[in-house]
């Protein structure tokens, strides 16, 4: 167990470390010395800017998940309306692209709603927000079916027998062991969400792309793309690299229980 | 008098998966206190017999009638539950919950589903615990058991809705032969004290000593039945014949 760890932390430091390096000496090779002073100075807005990505992440990933979890029972649901229409979502929202779901929400979703006279904005960050949502519902609504389906039959039986109605099956006795068995792929949808929400400076939010492309358009010196751009990505992989190994370590750990 | 009418009363039932015929035209009578076994080669259609009885599996042709429920006929859920209260089933899997500990498998039926007292429940759970000689894992998780004692805590939990029926779908099959017998001294006990139980088992000597009645099935029909002695002493029919003196 601890051996295999630390060769993969070994492993992954080497990797932080080469990619810390590698825009530095890009740098240093054709610019002026003082880039990595720039990229310090801009550092606060860059941070600011992934806290964005990461605060967009969240929101859709709650959302997704709500929405995929209500889905995902619907797709094992005993009427047959229901469970074509959960399953036709799911295999619609799974196979879309990302950043077409995205461009539909921001340019068909309204700027402001109108509520008893009020005006209340819809900024693109919301709008982002539920964008990404939908492709997270779809996914994770399969994960919850799969979780769900993954129970061997012999437990509904036993709960059938025992007078359990359907919906108490599910919530005493299918969800409470399906849900370990979830989060592995859901922790997956998550850090692929993650990976995604750059997608958002496309359409106008001011996420770390966005505050990185602003940076070198401030600076002005093409020697700069890719220590920034190397940042931003240095950024995203030390949030996400840790989640994929956790996800890792729990998928090994739930194949033997 | 209780004893003239049947407790579960099977009348020409018919059952097919597909283009398989399972169950062709079967009846069978269980009287109240009566242990009945049925015995025979597997697929010949035991299981799904049982499966009837508790509406798991709901008949083609026939009827069925088991605690006072028309089983044919449920077609509501609150009739399935209803059904499912008087006639209680332990699978040869187990099919314990293993997120739950023991005392939480007993419990969870009468609270969730006869929505019980709780004090009471708990004390029927322990009582129960003791009958089939587990006090003391309570608070065990099945996962935590040898398969000999989740099948008693399997018999315990369906004791604890308090059916009038008790239905074993080969219990011991999935078991070690050590723990066999523990598990078949728990069924002998109920018997003894008057449980109306339909067996489907491969245990013909245990069969022969607890059963009231056998019945012997092949190809979804039942051949022959009769007491023990007569059945497996005088079998008339040359399947059961052939059963016999391949399994004893």
């Amino acid at each position: 167990m601890s051996k295999p760890g630390c060769a993969r932390l070994r492993l992954f430091v080497a990797i932080v470390l080469a990619c810390a390096a590698l825009p530095v000496s890009a740098s240093e090779g054709a610019a002026t010395p003082s880039s990595f002073a720039t990229l310090i100075k801009w550092l606060p807005l860059l941070l600011k800017g992934f806290a964005i990505d990461l605060g967009i992440s969240v929101a859709s990933m709650a959302i997704g998940t709500v929405l995929g979890a209500v889905v995902g029972v619907g797709q094992i649901s005993s009427r047959a309306g229901v469970r074509r229409t959960s399953q036709w979502i799911t295999q619609f929202f799974r196979n879309a692209p990302w950043l077409v779901l995205l461009f539909f929400c921001v340019l068909l979703l309204p700027y402001h709603f109108t509520v008893f006279g009020f005006s209340i904005p819809f900024p693109a960050w919301a709008k982002g927000i539920i964008g990404l949502a939908l492709p997270v519902m779809g996914n994770v609504a399969e994960v919850v079916r799969g979780g769900i389906q993954s129970i061997p039959s012999g437990q509904w039986e036993a709960a059938d027998a025992l007078a359990l109605s359907r919906s108490q099956t599910l919530r005493l006795v299918i969800f409470p062991q399906a849900l370990k068995r979830m989060l592995p792929p859901w922790m997956n949808v998550y850090a692929v969400l993650m990976m995604a929400t750059p997608l958002v400076s496309i359409v106008g939010v001011e996420d770390s792309v966005t505050v990185a492309r602003s940076v070198l358009a401030a600076e002005g010196s093409p020697a700069l793309l890719m220590p920034v751009y190397g940042l931003v990505l240095l950024l995203f992989f030390a949030y996400c690299a840790p989640i994929a190994r956790c996800t890792r370590r729990l998928e090994a750990r739930y194949a033997i229980a | 008098m209780q004893n003239a009418n049947p407790i579960v009363d099977i009348r020409n039932v018919e059952k097919s998966f597909g283009a398989n015929r399972v169950l062709r035209d079967v009846s069978l009578q269980v009287r109240r206190g009566e242990a009945v076994a049925l015995i025979g080669p597997s697929g010949s259609g035991k299981s799904t017999l049982l499966r009837c009885i508790n509406g798991l599996v709901q008949v083609d042709k026939g009827e069925v009638f088991a605690a006072g429920h028309a089983v044919h006929k449920l077609s509501t859920d609150a009739e399935r539950i209803a059904l499912r209260k008087d006639v209680s089933m332990v699978f040869q899997q187990y099919n314990l919950f293993p997120h739950l500990t023991v005392l939480q498998n007993l419990m969870l039926a009468p609270l969730e589903v006869l929505r019980q007292d709780r004090a009471e429940v708990e004390a029927r759970a322990h009582q129960l615990l003791g009958k089939v000689r587990l006090q003391g894992k309570e608070n065990a998780f099945p996962g935590q058991l040898s398969g000999g004692q989740q099948q008693r805590v399997a018999i315990a939990r369906a004791l604890a809705m308090r059916p009038s029926v008790m239905l074993f779908d080969e219990v011991t099959a999935a078991l070690d032969p050590e723990t066999v017998k523990e598990v078949l001294h728990t069924i002998r006990e109920l018997v003894e004290e008057g449980m109306t139980s339909i067996l489907v088992t491969h245990e013909m000597r245990f069969a022969r000593e607890v059963a009231h009645h056998i019945h012997f099935t092949d190809r979804g029909v039942i051949v022959e039945h009769g007491d023990p002695a007569t059945f497996f002493d005088n079998p008339q029919d040359p399947r059961t014949r052939e059963f016999l003196s391949h399994v004893l």
